[in-house]
């Protein structure tokens, strides 16, 4: 039997390299072992298959096409989330969503966000250098950032500064000719499209080099003279010691614990210097690939020491509760509504605010947030007829005889919750409020409304923000 | 005018993207922007909404042009600030924070608020109306209202035993409470949570209170500004109003995408008036609306790279209709990397607003002395 510690360690490695899992599951990784299950999310055996697409279509074949809206691709995307069995490979995805940030508000045909959703699930854990090109590539990033409209004689620097500030390298780092001559290297990098299968359907991109359009004359980027195409570009850019920085910077943001707003990062030094050094420095060891720097991150002690350190993204609370009360298992017409709940704590999925993605940290709590954030969860587990939920009800009821006192209540509660760890003044306040309505009887007819009682009052706490 | 029963209120506009100034306020009688704008984004002089010999506002502005025409528009010239690095980012955090050169925490829109309400006696004295709150009014101790949906705003609505939902409300308070001085990020989710609770009540007393017989449109900066004539016509004690229009980062299609976008905002802003008028609300506010950035003076086909210096607008009835400053040179050798040099600093606009209109003391606000165009007809300090 797996230690209480080792429980707390293994769920603080599930939300982060994962989304969250209930305390049966936790309980079996623990068994297995910490390393043992940081080399099945790093490296996911065939056995354990990502979430089943064509059983998700069969049932609701409009998650397959979006267009003007995103809705779709994001039902899309919360099923792949709550139904893969490889965590770490989907909070990947996930990652290069916040970084490579395209959004349908201007894409306006979705399908090829959820397209490009799939090659962040299929290259994810590669290799950076492939995710570069694959992204310079990427039909609804050409769009998103105009560089089909990055031609020889009027060149569109957009995709060229985008890449450079928030792809990369990071403010500082380049000059403004450095983003003209990374525009021209790319011109002619542009997207072809295929009439609809269906009438009003949206057209079909496909990436296309047009030599015409491409500019063939010398460019001067970061100090060196030549002819260069994009791909040298991207090549030129790895070089560069603040890119391999940039990106373990953006990895110990996502896994470990809150930074500084990316823009700020030329000005503002890491939280943890000498963690970033270990990260940038296994990237370059590995020419870029991220299984190693991953595997490294997740056995670091500065990540074993980050619980709690994080406030939780909007997708993580969603995800998070319905791992735990178990809703939403498979195609359900309920996944589209669930979609939308992160867009109201102010994360649409396949929508961020801009090509920047989302300001995390403390920027994710505002007082709307809160609310949308609370309501949500607590609806969440306060609802008995959830399987997750009713097995908390049975394994708080298993767990100290038929009487219980409140304090017993609270933190079985709070262990199957999380477990979560609340300052003293907190769980006083979840005690007295399990006291409020009498004896605590297991073999009571209100035994699950009390159990529920206490699950939503955790939700609505400071601490279960964070994660 | 001011009084002591009307205090004045201010409405920030973001134009998020960076708006293009050039075609915003077209100098139609400069041959320059002809030979710069040669593509479909290129606004011939017949179309041009003109305010005189010079310059005149783009076509789509019709509903501003008539407030221009009334005398209630100021329109600010060459707004920046030196050393512009046209990244979005890094640029709206500048005007957010007031600080050029390193990263700032403190909104000027929080400090403004700190010093409307020092005790912070009222949660509802600022009011961002979004899903994420602009750093603009961030500040450690600072209560600001967010609200995306003012119809839905309220803490764990769907108990229905108002007894129990009253019981654990108190414990949110208590809870919320006392996560104040447990460290940063706890302490403000703490004050967060407070306001929220706090918030919602007054917010929800105004949303019954209201009803309008002017009819929005019904994309998202309408709705916006319609929540903002909601919550002031209620009267809660709102001094500071925030909400933002995103899509002005035209690099491409800039044409049809930029009418869109200045049409409804023409019609939003002009309903908002019409609103506060059929209330008898306008005379104590101004609204200013703002852009990172302007764009690149020189088209790219299709639309404009980021640039530099940019235009503001300041509306109201207390606001002193005119052009304040000078268009930036638009002679290619006057242009910085292709772009406009700015005139005026923005923090001297922000001067203006909190000095004359709102009776703040500007300098630690904005961090510093910026010269100021006088566009404000009362207030404590006017020209």
């Amino acid at each position: 039997m797996a230690t209480s510690q080792e429980i707390a360690l293994m769920a603080h490695l599930m939300r982060r390299a994962g989304f969250g899992s209930n305390r049966d599951e936790l309980e079996r990784l623990a068994d297995q072992g910490y390393d043992t299950t940081v080399e099945q999310l790093v490296n996911p055996p065939d056995a354990l298959p990502g979430a089943d697409e064509d059983l998700l279509y069969r049932h609701m074949p409009s998650l397959e096409t979006g267009g003007p809206t995103p809705v779709p691709g994001a039902a899309n995307w919360l099923y792949h989330m709550l139904n893969t069995q490889r965590p770490l490979e989907e909070k990947m995805a996930f990652f290069w969503h916040h970084i490579f940030a395209t959004g349908n508000s201007k894409v306006d045909n979705d399908n090829h966000i959820t397209i490009q959703a799939q090659m962040f699930r299929d290259h994810g854990m590669g290799n950076y250098r492939d995710l570069l090109l694959r992204i310079a590539r990427n039909p609804a990033m050409i769009f998103w950032l105009d560089n089909n409209e990055n031609h020889k004689n009027s060149p569109n620097e957009n995709w060229g500064r985008e890449l450079l500030e928030l792809f990369s390298l990071g403010v500082g780092h380049y000059t403004e000719t450095d983003v003209l001559e990374c525009a021209r290297a790319f011109t002619g990098w542009t997207i072809g499209a295929k009439i609809p299968r269906q009438p009003y359907h949206r057209f079909a991109w496909h990436y296309e080099f047009r030599p015409h359009e491409h500019d063939y004359t010398e460019k001067t980027f970061l100090g060196r003279t030549g002819n260069f195409n994009g791909d040298d570009i991207i090549e030129i850019i790895l070089e560069q010691p603040s890119c391999s920085r940039f990106v373990a910077r953006h990895l110990y943001n996502f896994f470990v614990a809150d930074e500084a707003q990316v823009p700020a990062w030329n000005i503002e030094p890491p939280r943890d210097p000498d963690a970033i050094d270990l990260l940038a420095s296994t990237l370059v060891d590995a020419d870029y690939d991220l299984k190693p720097v991953l595997r490294t991150l997740f056995l670091s002690d500065f990540f074993k020491e980050a619980m709690y350190e994080k406030v939780k993204s909007p997708v993580e609370v969603v995800v998070g509760t319905l791992h735990l009360t178990g809703d939403l298992r498979g195609p359900d017409p309920r996944l589209i509504d669930a979609s939308q709940q992160p867009a109201y704590m102010g994360q649409a999925l396949h929508d961020p605010p801009s090509v920047e993605g989302w300001h995390t940290g403390r920027d994710w709590i505002n007082s709307g947030s809160v609310v949308n954030r609370v309501n949500y969860v607590v609806d969440q587990v306060s609802n008995i007829d959830l399987p997750g939920v009713q097995r908390i009800v049975e394994r708080v009821a298993a767990s100290n005889g038929s009487q219980l006192t409140p304090e017993v209540l609270v933190d079985e509660c709070l262990d199957l919750m999380g477990p979560v760890k609340l300052a003293p003044e907190t769980r006083d306040e979840l005690t007295s409020h399990a006291a409020g309505d009498g004896p605590i009887s297991t073999s009571n007819g209100d035994f699950p409304r009390r159990v529920c009682a206490t699950l939503a009052l955790i939700a609505a706490t400071p601490e279960y923000q964070f994660g | 005018m001011t009084t002591e029963t009307k205090s004045p209120v201010l409405v920030v506009l973001q134009l998020t993207g960076g708006n293009d100034y050039l075609n915003s306020v077209i100098p139609y009688a400069n041959a320059n922007y002809y030979d710069n704008r040669k593509g479909p984004l290129r606004v011939e002089e017949d179309d041009v909404l003109k305010i005189d010999d010079a310059v005149g506002l783009h076509p789509k502005m019709a509903p501003l042009k008539e407030i221009y025409d009334e005398g209630d528009m100021a329109i600010i010239h060459g707004v920046g600030y030196p050393n512009s690095p046209r990244s979005h980012f890094r640029s709206m955090d500048i005007w957010h924070t007031c600080e050029p050169d390193k990263v700032g925490t403190e909104g000027w829109v929080a400090r403004a608020i700190r010093d409307l309400d020092p005790e912070g006696e009222n949660p509802v004295t600022g009011v961002n109306i979004g899903l994420s709150l602009p750093r603009a009014m961030v500040l450690p101790g600072v209560s600001v209202a967010s609200v995306a949906d003012l119809s839905t705003y309220g803490l764990l609505n769907s108990i229905e035993i108002e007894e129990q939902r009253t019981k654990m409300l108190e414990r949110f308070a208590n809870m919320y409470g006392k996560a104040i001085g447990t460290g940063a990020v706890k302490e403000y989710l703490g004050q967060t949570g407070l306001d929220a609770l706090s918030g919602a009540d007054i917010l929800q007393g105004g949303l019954s209170r209201y009803s309008s017989s002017v009819e929005y449109g019904i994309d998202p900066i309408s709705k916006s500004l319609r929540d903002v004539a909601t919550i002031h016509t209620a009267d809660v004690g709102t001094r500071v109003f925030y909400a933002s229009h995103t899509g002005f980062d035209t690099h491409a299609s800039q044409q049809p995408t930029f009418e869109r976008l200045w049409t409804e905002v023409s019609s939003a802003v002009s309903n908002f008036w019409d609103d506060l008028r059929a209330h008898d609300a306008d005379d104590n506010v101004v609204m200013i609306l703002f852009s990172e950035f302007g764009r690149r003076v020189r088209d790219n086909g299709s639309g404009t790279d980021h640039g530099a210096a940019g235009v503001s607008f300041v509306i109201g009835p207390s606001v002193k209709g005119g052009q304040y400053g000078d268009y930036p040179e638009t002679r290619a050798e006057a242009l910085d990397q292709g772009d406009l040099v700015p005139s005026q600093d923005f923090r001297g606009v922000y001067s203006t607003i909190l000095d004359d209109w709102l009776g703040l003391d500007p300098v630690p606000i904005v961090d510093g002395q910026f010269e100021r165009p006088r566009f404000i007809t009362s207030g404590t300090d006017a020209a």
